[in-house]
Order: structure tokens, then sequence, then C-alpha cells
């Protein structure tokens, strides 16, 4: 059995111009220790996706679908039963790492709370243990940094803080929403290396969900490519980098400006993102796609594998075979 | 590739100029008009405060008694439809509806005064410091704060009670003590449209300062005076009676609903209806004012969009 | 580069700010922050030249400078061969109509009150108040329809466009007095990869078509590799290296660039997998006491006793790179 295995996750919003659809139709699996990459733009639903599976929805949105962590479905259960497993079997890291550090509270205090209340353990253990956590995300001199606000600590400390906060109690998975978004580049990478030293030392499944393709491409094993609420591809980080069999990825990838070779001309995706109260009938990618056909303006493709290669699932009409000039154009980009 | 969608846009763009002129665009305030229109709340208040106003303006004219003339056959009478005293009589025989909208007139009057005069002080204050900000602002908002510790009702009582009961004065007090929340808020809004990157973009182009001022600052303020305003009328309205109701309000025989209420507290177990119907009228207004204040503040907040 | 004008020329440009500390008492002294400390660079007809370096590096501020926006407390602006900082308000004025701006958050940098229509044309107001308002219309039309924008669209409000769309209207008015340099204030970091792209080309093209200079800002290595000619690193309100882009890809000679070059992600599973990336230990310094000498050495892996000696200034190495590295 798998660690996690979402099906068919839907997420709607009731505003006032009515019900809008947010995420529909994700599923996935995560097994123990693997990372799996969710990308996507602005309004591709890969938040909503994951704060729905921790029931962190705003209170307008409704979560439908199934997501069972060892084979409890998390979306049905009671608010005491999730917080058992919230910040102890499953920890979630966010964007800013202010929304989730109380700035009244000292590094210490809130993470020895933590595990007071999960662990059962002492003051004085918990605080052992929250300055060999800080220690571990290379925090300097934790022992006297523990007991600092955190405003004290730099933006990159602050992350740094917020991941062991993340693993005080050692969780299974670990889900991280844009961690790096708001850090400079050589902090960036620090917070890289150190998700992938922890991953290989303490055995942690990851869920990033990013919009950086590149920090997909150095983390991830599994990824997943959303648009307009919906999955587009699903598969190996190799298969979706060296042979995107869908047109948004492989859009996506020939847009990116890159330092490995030189380009002349970016590949630009025309249009503008999807307005999420007015999604097109068919496949939501269909506005842009240089392959549209009137199948894919009227029908929604489902997601179903490759037949180029079946351990790739995606949601086009077109055969991979199809897509093939675009293909070769990114190869040589 | 840019190259062919743009050139497309271009040949869409003139094909579809052919057909059809600009689009009309929904302007802010547009918008903000029709989430008005839709708190249902906020407009049927709306409806009732426009007939209360209709009613204190005109009501007067169309009934057949004098705010100050005793009904000699009708002394302290209950509601009744005897010669039209549909509020009934106070003691001295006076019809109470004519009474409390010609109190209304007064009350309503008073509230639309003040809060004209502090809006406008506290629009030019909090402007003021928040454009030049520096020193001055500090000196100016340090101002606001002693207004805040200034005790209200003592120094209204001094101001009545040393130059007397007279209508303007009592607008006067009403307004020198309630501009500075208006200061206070379009000081921080001017503070954060100041430091809007479209501000710093007209600079970078060149236009004067007082362009900038005007075309770009300003529109920007004007939601949240609305909204402040609304919020101000009826705190304004309730100043008003309470001032009346210590007795530092406006003269007999002209009256105001703070005034009608605190006469009809005296006389509450006789004749309820004297303090029953300005009270309802008040509360009413009150009512209407907070509701259409809510609408326009969810109509205007821009964190909506 | 060399047969190309010389438009700009920035000399020893220092931008400090006084500031306070929170808790200070009124008449503490004033620190001295030093945002901007001493930048030097030329800039020539119908090139790019790309400003990188992390959040808190000046990068900004020495584009508010050049404007005047953030006023310079030294050094020399040289526009066209006369000096900025010497010349009255009205130079100024004239000299905005050929340097505009361009700002990283599309929408904010739009006036909600006002229509696409109002905030292109504001410039032609401003600038050729002898133009009617016919004419304005028909430049504004001309140039919505050059940046692709609907030429219906013309009477809407920024609100009702997307962020890709906004930024094309603030291209758009900056481009319609015909300007000889755009400053570019990382105007796709806000946006989307998808949109990211099409902005990017849109002032690539815009650039050939009417011979305009950049200075395009960023923090991302990647992007500005796409768009300039020449790359200036800056660090902490200093120079860290000026150098043809090529030769600052291919052989980054100040260890800042390379550490820098090195953290950027590459969407290449295998390349990034195995590549080696040099992390940079420790926190930016503050640049209200940033370190003596080279202010990269608290930080720089082949620091040495010297480094903390003299403050060292950009200087030649080759034809295509100019560092300011000791031991480069």
């Amino acid at each position: 059995m798998s660690l996690l295995q979402v099906n068919n996750l839907g997420v709607q919003f009731q505003t006032p111009d009515g019900l809008v659809s947010a995420v529909n139709g994700v599923s996935f699996e995560l097994q123990a220790g693997q990372t799996l990459g969710i990308v996507g733009e602005s309004g591709s639903g890969k938040s909503q996706s994951v704060l729905a599976m921790m029931g962190l929805l705003a209170k307008n949105g409704k979560a439908t679908g199934e997501a069972l962590y060892n084979g409890q479905n998390l979306l049905t259960m009671s608010p005491k039963q999730l917080n058992g497993i919230r910040g102890d079997r499953v920890s979630m890291i966010f964007q800013d790492p202010m929304t989730s550090l109380n700035p009244y509270l000292t590094v210490e205090r809130q993470m020895t709370e933590v595990l007071e209340l999960h662990k059962g353990m002492t003051r004085r253990e918990a605080k052992k243990r929250a300055i060999s956590l800080l220690e571990a995300v290379r925090i300097p001199e934790a022992a006297r940094r523990v007991d600092m606000y955190p405003h004290e600590f730099s933006g990159g400390m602050r992350q740094r803080v917020m991941i062991a906060m993340a693993l005080l109690c050692e969780p299974e998975i670990l889900i991280a929403d844009e961690p790096t978004t708001a850090l400079d580049v050589t902090v960036q990478a620090q917070i890289l290396s150190l998700l992938k030293d922890l991953q290989r030392d303490f055995g942690t499944a990851i869920v990033m969900i990013t919009h950086d393709l590149g920090v997909v491409a150095g983390l991830c094993e599994k990824v997943m490519v959303m648009y307009g609420g919906r999955v587009m591809e699903y598969g190996s980080a190799n298969d979706i980098f060296y042979q995107p069999s869908h047109p948004y990825t492989i859009g996506l990838l020939g847009a990116l400006p890159r330092l490995d070779h030189d380009g002349s001309e970016l590949v630009s995706i025309p249009g503008n993102p999807p307005n999420m109260a007015n999604m097109p009938k068919g496949c939501p990618f269909s506005e842009r796609c240089t392959h549209v056909s009137e199948l894919c303006i009227g029908t929604l493709p489902p997601l179903a594998a490759s037949a180029a290669n079946p351990a790739v699932l995606r949601a086009c009409h077109k055969a991979p075979q199809e897509l093939k000039p675009s293909v070769e154009v990114v190869a040589h980009v | 590739m840019l190259f062919r969608s743009q050139q497309k846009a271009v040949a869409e763009a003139m094909a579809a100029n052919l057909s059809m002129a600009a689009v009309e665009g929904r302007s802010p305030w547009a918008d903000a008009r029709e989430r008005f229109l839709r708190n249902k709340a906020a407009v049927v208040s709306l409806i009732l405060l426009s007939l209360v106003v209709l009613a204190c303006v005109f009501g007067p004219m169309l009934l057949p008694h004098s705010y100050e003339d005793t009904d000699w056959d009708a002394m302290a009478m209950a509601p009744t439809w005897y010669n039209l005293h549909l509020f009934g009589t106070d003691d001295l025989g006076r019809d109470l509806l004519v009474r409390t909208l010609i109190g209304g007139r007064i009350s309503l009057m008073v509230g639309l005064m003040a809060t004209i005069a502090s809006v406008t002080i506290g629009i030019v204050w909090g402007a003021t410091a928040g454009f030049l900000g520096g020193k001055v602002d500090t000196v100016m908002m340090r101002i606001v704060d002693m207004m805040y510790a200034v005790p209200y009702l003592l120094i209204a009582i001094l101001m009545v009670t040393l130059l007397g009961r007279e209508f303007y004065l009592v607008v006067l007090t009403i307004t020198v003590f309630s501009w500075m929340d208006m200061a206070r808020v379009v000081r921080g809004q001017t503070l954060s449209v100041k430091s809007k990157e479209f501000v710093e973009a007209a600079r970078a182009i060149g236009v004067s300062t007082g362009s900038i001022i005007f075309r770009h600052v300003v529109p920007n303020l004007l939601g949240i005076v609305v909204i402040y305003t609304t919020v101000t009328v009826p705190g304004v309205i309730l100043t008003e009676s309470v001032l009346s109701f210590l007795g530092l309000g406006v003269q007999e025989p002209m009256t105001s609903w703070g005034v009608l209420i605190e006469d009809g507290t005296g006389v509450m177990e006789t004749t309820p209806w004297m303090l029953l119907f300005p009270a309802a009228m008040l509360s009413l207004t009150l009512y209407c004012a907070n509701y259409i204040g809510d609408g326009m503040r969810d109509a205007l907040d821009p964190k909506d969009r | 580069m060399s047969d190309k004008k010389l438009i700009l020329s920035v000399r020893d440009v220092k931008v400090h700010f006084k500031v306070k500390g929170g808790n200070d008492w009124p008449w503490t002294p004033k620190k001295t922050l030093k945002a901007v400390d001493g930048v030097s660079f030329d800039l020539y007809e119908g090139e790019t030249l790309g400003v990188v370096g992390e959040s808190g590096c000046g990068k900004s501020t020495l584009a508010r400078s050049i404007l005047n926006l953030i006023p310079a407390t030294a050094g020399e602006i040289v526009w066209m061969g006369r000096d900025l900082r010497q010349g009255s308000e009205k130079e100024w004025l004239a000299v905005r109509r050929d340097i505009q701006m361009i700002f990283q958050d599309p929408l904010a940098s739009l006036n909600p009150r006002m229509t696409i229509a109002q905030i292109i044309g504001e410039p032609l107001r401003v600038h050729r108040p002898e133009l009617s308002s016919d004419e304005v219309m028909k430049r504004v039309r001309a140039m919505m329809v050059k940046v692709g924008l609907r030429e219906q669209m013309i009477n809407r409000y920024p609100h009702e466009f997307s962020g890709g769309q906004c930024q094309r209207i603030g291209i758009a008015r900056a481009l319609i007095l015909e300007p000889k340099l755009i400053i570019c204030d990382e105007p796709v970091s806000a946006l989307d990869v998808s949109i990211q792209a099409q902005i990017i080309n849109l002032l690539k093209e815009l650039q050939r078509e009417m011979g305009l200079a950049l200075i395009f800002i960023a923090h991302d290595l990647a992007v500005v590799k796409h768009i300039s000619d020449r790359i200036l690193v800056m660090y902490l309100g200093r120079e860290m290296e000026l150098a043809e882009k090529h030769a600052l890809y291919d052989l980054p000679s100040h260890p800042y660039t390379r550490a820098l070059l090195s953290a950027i992600p590459i969407p290449d599973p295998k390349l990034e997998r195995s590549k080696q990336i040099q992390i940079l230990q420790g926190d930016l310094p503050s640049p209200i006491n940033p370190p003596s000498g080279c202010v990269f050495r608290t930080r720089c892996p082949l620091a040495e006793a010297q480094c903390a000696g003299e403050r060292p200034a950009l200087r030649r190495l080759s034809a295509d790179t100019q560092s300011s590295c000791l031991l480069a």
C-alpha cells in the first residue's frame, strides 16, 4: 500500500459569482521516501490540492474525492483525528515562514509545544531535541538562537526554522508549498540541498509544490504538471523533462530561459492564463494550445496512460507523435 | 512565435475594429455600485433612510399642525385618528408626529453639516500630513492624539454653557471632536497610495507634483473617504442626541430627536409614546446609516479585488 | 561595441540613506545605509545591460537614481554628455522623455482609477501638450497594437486585465514617447513562466525595431542571460563583475558570480543532479555596517588576509571582463 493515495480529488469554492472549481480529478500516489513535484502556474490549483488534503481550505471551500493516508481518508476525518496526523505524521512548510511562526513566541516555545503535544516529552527533553534539529538544518549557534523570536532570524534562516519545526516529529510526509519562491537563489540553493540531505537522513517523503521547473529537476522523482485545476501530465522526472508528451509541458519547457544552452528566441505560449470562474468546456489548455482541434474544445480529454510510454499519464486528445515537431524544436533549442 | 501571435493580434484587432467600436470599460466605481446593489440589507436601508429624510423634509408641510401650537382638545393624548394626531400629542398638546419630523430635520441637518465639516477638516489635515511627511506629519498627528485625550463631554458642556445653545454651536462642538478619525484614516491611505508603484511610475514619466496629487493620489483616496463618511453620519447624529439628552442641544420650542427622547423619558410611565416614536425614528435612522456604511465598505474595499 | 554611440555614463554613483534605529532616542546620531556605494558603468546605444544581484544589493536603487526618483548622494550620471546631477529640475524633465521605466508589479504600477487610454497617453500629455486629443488617441491605439493589446480594450480599467496584459500596458506607456533608454526593474519576476517568455520576446522585438537601449534588472540570471549583451553583477551596493554575456557565463571571474551561477536550478534532471553547487555560507551582512575591504570576503570561499584591507575597484582582466576580485 502506498503511503498516500489521492483519488479523484476536487476542490470547489462558493463565491459571489457562483461555484468555482479550483481543482478537478487529481489523483496520485506517494510511496515512502519518494519525492513528488507538483508544477503549475498561478491558478493551476496546485496549492489548493494539498491544502484540501490537510483540511486547510478557506471557509468557502469544499473538497471531494478521497486522500488516503495509510488507508485512512483525510478528507472525511474528524478535526481531532486530523490534528493527530497533521504536524505529526504529515507536516507542511509554506512560502512565507512568518505565516506559520508565531511572532510572539520564541522558537524554543513553538518547537517544544509541538513535541509536548504529539510526543508527550518533557520541556527539557523537547528543548534538547529542538536544538538538535536546528543543528540538523544548519543553524549556527543553535543552542543560543533557539531562545530568539522569529523576527530576529533572516529570511533564509526562518525558512530553515520552519523546516526544523516540520521535521520535529519525524513525519512520514513533508508537504512544501513553494518553500523557496520568496528567497534569493543562493539561499534557495542552501534550502534545497538541505531538503535533499534531510530526506536522505530521515527518509521523509516530500511533496514539492513549485512553479520552478529547475527546482523540480533537482529534487523530484515523480512530476505532476497541472493547469487550470487539472492534471495535464504525470510521470517520472526523466520522462517529463526529456520526453514531454503534453503540449502544455512542452510549451512550459520551451518558455524557460536556460543557462545551460543558448537560444535566441524563447518559445512562448500565446494567450493568457485561464479564468477559473469561466473555464473552457473541453481541455482547459485548449485556448492556448497550438495543436487545438474541434475535439479539444468540446470534450475534456481523460487522464490516461500514454500510448508511447505507459508509465506516463497524460490528458490530451492528440497522440504523442502528433506533437513531435514541437518536441524536436524543444530538444535542440 | 511571438511575432506570429502579435501579427495575429493585430489582424484580429483590425478585423474587430471594422465591426465594433471600443468596448466600454467598467470603472472601479461601476463595480462598486453593482456590489452595493447586491447587498440587500444596504439597499433596503437606503430606501428606508430616503423615506425618513423625505418625511422629515416634506411631512411638516403636509400635516395640519405646527410644531409649537397647542391643540387644546388633545393634551397628552395617545396616538389617535382624532385631529390626525397619529403619534399622539405631548403634555402641552403639541402634535408629536410633526415634532418628531421637525426634530428629525434638526438631527439630520446637524448630522449632515457636522459630517461635512469634520470630513473636510479630516481630509485636509490627514492628506497634508501624509503628503508632507517628516516633521510636519509628526507634529500634526501628535495634535490629533492630543485631541483624543481631551475629555470631550466636559468641553462640550463648557462650550455650550459659555456660548449658549445655538444650532451652529452644536454643529461646531460636534465637529471639533469628530474629525480626528477621518484625519487618521486619510493620512494612512495617503501614505499607502504615495508608496504605490503607479505614483512612482508617474514621477518617472515626469508628471508634476500637483498632477500626481490630483490625478493619481486623490482619486484613490475617495473610496475610503466615502466609507468613513457613511460611518461618521450615524455617530454624529448619535452625538447630537446625547448632547440634547443632557440638555445641551437646541432650545425650546425648537426640538430634535435627542430633546424629544429626553422629554419622553421623564414621562415614560404615563405617556410612553412620547419616548417610543422619537426613539424608534432615531434607531431606524442609525440602523439604516450603519447598514449603508457596511454596504459601502464591502462595495469599495479594495481587498475584494 | 566601441563603434556604438555612448549614451549613458555612470561614474562612482553612491546612494546613501540616513536611517534611525527603532529604539533610538531622537538625539542618537543617525546611521548611514549604503544602498549603492560607488558604481560605474557605460551604456551604448541599442545595447542591453543586465544588472543582477540578490535582494538588498542595490540594483533597484541604482536604477532609480538614474531617473532621480531616488537622488544619488555622490558621483556623476552623464546622459548624452550632460551631467544630470548638476542639472536643474527642468533638465531632468527633458531627460525623462528619453529615459523611461517599466516596473516589477504590473498591476500596482497602473493607477486603478484610470482607463488604459489615460494611462498610456499620460506621458504624451506631460511632454507633448501641443498634441490634440485625437492625435494622442491615435498614437495610443497604434502603441497598443504594437505591444499586442487589442484596440477595443482602450477604455477598460487595469483590474480587467491579467498580469501579462498589464505589463504590456506598462511597456506601451514607456514606449509612447519613443525613448532611447528603458530601465526595466524586474519586469517579469511577478509573471508566470509562459507569460514571462511573451514579455521577454516582446521587449527584444521592440528593442530591435526601435533601437532602444535597455537596462534590465533581475535576480534571475537565466532571464538576464537571455536578453542582455553585457551584465553587471552587484553585491551589497558594490560592483563585483561587469562582463560581456558569454565571458560572464563561460568564464565567471568573480567568486560571487560563480556562486550565483551555480545556485540557479537547471530544468534538466541529469545536469541538475550532477552539477556542483557552491553553497554560500552565512547571511548577507548589513549594508549599514558592511565588511571592510571586499564586501564579499565574509562569505567568499577564497578569501585571504589581503581581501580585508583596501577596497578593491573594478579592474579590467580582459577585453570582455572587468572584475573587482583581487585574486582573479
